[in-house]
């Protein structure tokens, strides 16, 4: 145990509701589906302003992607064009703390599928 | 008691640490986390290590008396002095220093005696933790290791040296540098400096080693200092690997690790068809090996203080037996290799006045090892207090930095030894009781996080000036709880500003002493350290 | 338009007719969330990239819509059809107006 960055981290997802709020507006209401939606995120964040995150939902038109631990649950939003080969996608991003990543795909059908990753961000370390 | 060092010495001769039926087609050779010591040490196994969830009471998480009786260990014999805690002073003075690179040279040289293409794997850790090593910028560790000709190596505290030191250094080796979860940064992709895995024939058989380095390195350590580089634990991608040397013939795959032991057992939980995992990081020194389905788990210790030797029966396309064994490096007992002690003496030769100045002398044991204190840290956080005039100090958890016995000088290379480091800059700065309680709670889930993947393999941060009782089976938030500052016996507020010194920062621009410094100047004025018994941590939910 | 911008992707030279590539693409900019204040105490205005395109010859790929959330130098990876020879185009649009631009050809071999 270390060496820890000054930072001031707390693991409460304050603003989850805003997530919720997102994803509601974003669906319309409907009920989001689980399973044929994945998000991979690694357990402990190496750095959190530079978090990789990939989502794939074979047969979604669009994913959106929320942190539900951010002051703004937004991050982006893909969109799968013609030439799009997978409806996977890949980047890397901000996390203030730790907190759900929030994947969100509309489906070619119009249905909704959601799937989260918790990523841990801390502030310490230790050295064996 | 004084046990008795002629009969000790007695009992114990080079052949019978060195004896093996020799075994099967393939031998391993493992040692890990020798953190830069060339020379004889002394150095004290924890008598606090705890497990928690699914590792609540299994090894490594036995200590002393309770270790003893797990493995049969009599009191007093070689095996407690080496293996565990308990009468450890009286014990180092009848069985002597443990380790030097020039005995490790002897057991190696030995192993391969026997069997020729024995395969030497070394777990990382290796570059770090001395003042030769700092000085030269691990150069002396190179020179050494690269005489005892390992096949390959992982890595940890050697990226703190910085992604140029590293690069330049490894570009160098005469041997594999290997890291499935080392990846470029930028482009997230497997770096060319550090593949994966060595294919070796070896016994008739093809074998092969994949390398894990440690995969919290940009959290645990400054990753200001290595940007190009990121780690993680990445098992997805060891599953692959994995099944891509299987398909190129492996009959064996063996993982040299410096994931730490617990993360090893869930490692080889999750990923099929390891059939060895050397670990390294922990620090563990187990008699045996700990099997998880059909993978083995090896720990070799640290400090240079044993070699693994692991035998194994590779046939039609799988293990089909293993005998291991764990050689302690008894320094008294086993004759040094000769050119290995002239090549570290070479290493040594043009800083010898500075080792070896003496800065004061010790009444009481100096040790580390333990989750929550050791003697050195409390020396250290007393230094940081006074040096630094501080109400609180803060030292880090490692788990490297041999001990020292009642009665032996404290020499400027034995401060190095536990202090030294790439960033050991001592800090000084205000922190609010509600900041140092987040410290505490986050360092906390580092180690007793239930989920091994959570687990960064280090102790608990040590206090000096502020007393805490921690429910290690609570969650992250909920474990910390009476902070004390011990000047004054007030509870923390969560409000005040507290004046915090401590060292190993891992924020870039830290500035202040370095570390060593402090303790040298500290040392300098008492004279001689007599520490006393640390109760400030009050532990429960065990 | 923002100093230091500087678009990189990596696109496979070569492609058989109809192949699935993985694409990988980077564009340096600092991505100012809005959020922070500078020394003075004052807001540092939001600037950032607010969205990307990938196109092969003028047939969308991915349209990707990002927020002050995502990390410095954004960087995405996808999957692309390649029904032909031809070129991909990648556009970055800045908060400031700018656009950036980057292409790469690709044969079919
Ligand atoms: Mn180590
Ligand atoms: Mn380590």
């Amino acid at each position: 145990a270390s060496t820890f960055a000054i930072a001031s981290i707390t693991g409460a997802s304050a603003y989850a509701s805003l997530t919720d709020d997102a994803i509601a507006a974003l669906t319309g209401g409907a009920e989001a589906g689980e399973g044929a939606i994945t998000i991979t995120a690694p357990e402990i964040a190496e750095n959190g302003n530079t978090v990789p995150v990939a989502v794939d939902a074979p047969g979604a038109v669009a994913i959106t992607l929320f942190a539900d631990g951010n002051p703004t649950p937004g991050v982006a939003t893909f969109k799968f064009g013609p030439l799009s080969a997978s409806r996977s996608a890949a980047t890397r991003i901000r996390l203030a703390t730790t907190q759900n990543v929030v994947a969100v795909a509309k489906m070619e059908d119009g249905s909704f599928q959601m799937a989260k990753a918790n990523v841990k961000v801390t502030i310490g370390g230790c050295g064996g | 008691g004084n046990w008795a060092r002629l009969a000790a010495q007695q009992r114990l001769t080079q052949d019978q640490l060195l004896q093996f039926d020799t075994f099967g087609n393939v031998s391993l050779i493992h040692i890990t986390d020798i953190h830069a010591q060339l020379k004889p040490i002394y150095f004290r196994e924890p008598s606090v290590n705890i497990g928690v969830g699914g590792n609540k009471g299994a090894v490594p998480h036995v200590t002393g008396a309770d270790f003893r009786k797990l493995y049969g260990i009599e009191d007093g014999s070689p095996s407690h002095y080496a293996l565990s805690s308990g009468d450890f002073s009286a014990l180092a003075q009848g069985y002597g220093k443990v380790g030097g690179m020039d005995r490790v040279a002897t057991v190696v040289n030995a192993i391969r005696a026997d069997r020729p293409d024995a395969i030497l794997l070394d777990g990382g850790d290796t570059w770090h933790g001395s003042y030769t090593c700092h000085k030269t910028q691990g150069q002396d560790m190179v020179n050494v290791m690269n005489a005892l000709q390992p096949d390959a190596m992982t890595f940890h505290w050697e990226f703190t040296l910085g992604s140029d030191r590293v690069t330049e250094l490894v570009e160098g080796l005469p041997f594999a540098a290997l890291g499935q979860n080392i990846f470029d940064a930028e482009w997230d992709e497997p770096t060319d400096l550090f593949p994966p895995y060595k294919m070796f024939e070896r016994g008739g058989t093809k074998i092969a080693v994949i390398g894990q380095a440690f995969p919290y390195m940009p959290i645990a350590n400054p990753r200001w200092m290595f940007p190009e580089f990121s780690f993680g634990i990445r098992d997805e991608n060891m599953a692959s690997m994995v099944e891509e040397v299987r398909a190129a013939g492996a009959e064996c795959v063996v993982v040299l690790s410096h994931n730490g032991f617990d993360v090893d057992k869930k490692m080889a939980s999750v990923v099929p068809g390891i059939d060895v995992i050397l670990s390294g990081h922990t620090h563990d020194a187990l008699p045996e090996a700990v099997t998880v389905g059909d993978t083995i788990i090896v720990a070799s210790g640290s400090n240079g203080k044993f070699v693994s030797r692991v035998d194994l029966d590779i046939r039609d396309g799988r293990m089909m037996g293993y005998r291991t064994k764990l050689i302690p490096i008894f320094s008294d007992v086993i004759t040094p290799d000769a050119e290995m002690s002239s090549l570290i003496d070479a290493q040594r030769a043009p800083y010898a006045a500075e080792l070896s100045e003496v800065i004061g002398q010790t009444d009481s044991l100096l040790y580390r090892r333990g989750n929550f204190n050791g003697t050195w840290d409390d020396l250290i956080c007393d230094a940081l207090l006074s040096e630094r005039e501080a109400e609180i100090a803060l030292s880090p958890g490692v788990r490297w930095g041999p001990s020292l016995i009642p009665g032996q000088d404290i020499t400027r290379e034995d401060i190095f030894n536990v202090t030294s480091m790439s960033y050991g800059e001592a800090y000084r700065s205000e922190m609010t009781g509600e900041f140092l309680k987040v410290v505490l709670e986050d360092v906390a889930d580092n180690i007793f996080n239930p989920d091994p993947f959570y687990q960064q393999g280090g102790d608990m941060v040590r206090t000096g000036g502020l007393g805490y009782r921690i429910d290690v089976s609570k969650p992250q938030g909920e474990r910390i709880s009476n902070m004390t500052l011990l000047s004054t016996s007030e509870p923390i507020d969560p409000a005040r500003a507290y004046v915090v010194a401590g060292w190993a920062s891992v924020n870039e621009g830290t500035e202040g002493p370095q570390i060593w410094d402090v303790v040298e100047n500290h040392i300098r004025k008492i004279g001689t350290v007599t520490v006393s018994e640390n109760n400030s941590v009050d532990v429960v939910g065990v | 338009m923002a100093s230091g911008v500087k678009p990189r992707v990596k696109v496979p030279k070569t492609a058989a007719a109809g192949e699935t590539i993985t694409i990988k693409t980077l564009i340096s900019h600092k991505m100012e969330s809005g959020q922070r204040k500078d020394s003075d105490g004052n807001p540092i205005p939001r600037s950032i990239i607010n969205r990307f395109t990938t196109e092969f010859n003028g047939e969308n790929v991915v349209d990707v819509a990002l927020e002050p959330a995502i990390s410095t130098n954004p960087y995405f990876q996808f999957d692309a059809v390649v029904p032909e020879a031809g070129e991909f185009k990648f556009t970055w649009y800045d908060d400031d107006g700018s656009v950036y631009e980057e292409t790469k050809s690709i044969k079919i071999g």
